[in-house]
């Protein structure tokens, strides 16, 4: 008997290196997504039964498609024996899927099955789902992750993860949402690439409780690679992938020991990751070879600005505010023209950041707004309208380390009042 | 499969017969139907009268009953529909965005099950 830790991570890399693919490969080999997953499922079922005793095969991807499709078939014939009600003339019908025998080879090289990988991916990120069943189903199908582990990482009840899952899958059935690679897989693109974004910033943003929480960032990071691999001609999913980068590179810095929120301009960044950020610039360059520019991409050119500075100080306020104009024009919404304001306050002086804050409708109830503003009203020499944004900023956020931060800048404004 | 295409849209905009504009729209309109022939998609299609003629009757567990309307808030009324076969959905979607409703809400729904539907 192996070690079980040891076979335990065999049994999570096995669900999300392969589980994906396969399941990919068999939902276009049969024509239903349903049965894919059904067969990928007894298959990982098997797994943890078998491995603990009989050890982790050699090439556990040959084993998932060998095992999976042999179910896929018994499941096709008791579906195909279910339609003919020709029960009785089908004596293989109780057959046990077993594990691959001795004498029958494995499948060795199951390939990269990137027509198969896009088509799921499209079905999942359908526009006609709705964005929390496309997530859901994107990390359920695509990524291989389990229901209990999607449930925990967006903090709802497994049920009603679970029920997600199976409503969506009952429209794409019901309602003919094609396994297809779209006739204009550009304009679809779009969709994938937002939800994958809604995961990482999930992620991102939640901090907290984070043991055995699976770790959306890196699944978002992960899932973005394989985009990038079956379309490197998006300049999009580059440049996600370069701001996703950006981002998790300064991951050490973002919290204290003590789990307390430490804003850019006091971060350490000599614990930013080196490694991350070269990363990030070379996804940036593979980006903007291509010529075709998106929010993403000025996204990322941002965030590599800021990756890019050794100090604070050193930061180019004025090409970021020239980078959030050409952002502004591409995403209307109104935290974005929150983040411009940021970035003139930093290049121009809190003044000219309030005024813009002024103009800025629909951000009423975002506590980063009032925080922003509180921020630049504190700067430009006014605490007492300070306390009064900080007191609105505190009444909208429940993540205790931002109540926190919050408390402290407010203290501090009380002081000088 | 086939599907159930609900368009809805602001009533009365318009020209009648006669107004200059009419023969255009009503050619748009006969090219989109001749579309869904030749394309093999055709089921069944009607435009509806004006939402101002319609009638609404209410069944209760013991009574029925009869009024004028019915009548909604929004702006965009039921005005027409088709019911098509194509392939799945996006070519389902593909057809009611050709639909020729300059500004509207277009509803696409699969048939569950269709009596005279020809099953083969």
């Amino acid at each position: 008997m192996e070690h079980s830790s040891e076979v335990d991570t065999a049994l999570t890399a096995l669900a999300r290196d392969h589980s994906g693919r396969v399941l990919a490969i068999l939902a276009s080999r049969f024509s239903s997504v349903d049965l894919a997953d059904d067969a990928v499922q007894d298959a990982l079922i098997r797994a943890h039964e078998r491995w603990p005793t009989d050890g982790i095969p050699d090439n556990p991807g040959g084993w998932l498609m060998t095992v999976a499709g042999r179910r896929a078939i018994d499941l096709q014939r008791r579906t195909d024996a279910a339609t003919r009600q020709l029960r009785s003339s089908a004596p293989e019908l109780d057959m046990d899927p077993n594990e691959p025998s001795a004498n029958e080879p494995l499948i060795d090289d199951i390939g990269p099955a990137i027509d198969e990988q896009l088509r799921l991916m499209f079905l999942c990120c359908h526009p006609a789902l709705s964005p929390d069943a496309q997530v859901a189903l994107t990390l359920r199908l695509v990524g291989g992750l389990t229901t209990e582990e999607i449930a925990a990482a967006f903090l709802v009840p497994r049920a009603t993860l679970a029920q997600r899952v199976s409503r969506a899958k009952a429209k794409i059935r019901t309602a003919g949402i094609p396994l297809a690679i779209p006739a204009d897989p550009a304009s679809r693109v779009d969709v994938v690439l937002s939800v994958l974004y809604l995961v990482f910033n999930e992620g991102y943003l939640s901090h907290g409780d984070v043991v055995d929480r699976v770790d959306l960032c890196d699944e978002a990071i992960r899932l973005t690679g394989l985009v990038r691999e079956l379309l490197p001609d998006s300049a999009e999913s580059h440049g996600l992938a370069a701001l996703m980068a950006f981002h998790r590179a300064r991951r050490a810095s973002r919290f204290t020991a003590d789990d307390e929120i430490v804003l850019l301009d006091e971060q350490d960044r000599t614990r930013w990751d080196f490694e991350e950020i070269q990363a990030g610039n070379a996804h940036l360059q593979q980006a903007m070879r291509l010529q075709t520019p998106g929010r993403y991409q000025v996204q990322a050119l941002i965030a590599s600005y800021h990756a890019n500075a050794r100090t604070h100080d050193d930061t180019d306020w004025t090409r970021i505010v020239a980078l959030y104009d050409q952002l502004r024009a591409m995403d209307r919404s109104p935290v974005v023209a929150l983040n411009h304001a940021a970035a003139v306050a930093m290049a121009d002086g809190p003044l000219a950041g309030l005024r813009l804050l002024e103009d800025i409708d629909g951000l009423d109830d975002y506590h980063l707004f009032h925080a922003t503003r509180a921020e630049l009203l504190h700067r430009s020499g006014d605490p007492n309208a300070a306390v009064v944004a900080w007191t609105r900023a505190a009444a909208l956020t429940d993540n205790p380390a931002e109540r926190r931060l919050i408390a402290a800048r407010m203290a501090t404004a009380e002081r000088e009042v | 499969m086939e599907y159930m295409i609900l368009a809805h849209s602001e009533e009365a905009n318009g020209p009648g017969p006669g107004d200059p504009g009419f023969e255009e729209m009503m050619g748009e309109w006969m090219a989109y139907n001749q579309r869904l022939i030749d394309g093999g998609h055709w089921v069944s299609g009607a435009s509806l009268a004006p939402s101002v003629t319609a009638t609404k009757i209410t069944k209760g567990d013991a009574d029925v009953t009869v009024t004028d309307g019915p009548f909604m808030e929004t702006k965009e009324m039921l005005g027409g529909y088709y019911l098509i076969s194509a392939k799945d959905l996006d070519e389902a979607i593909e057809l009611a965005t050709a639909i020729p409703i300059p500004v509207g809400t277009i509803e696409v729904r699969p048939v569950a099950f269709r009596p005279d539907a020809d099953h083969g």
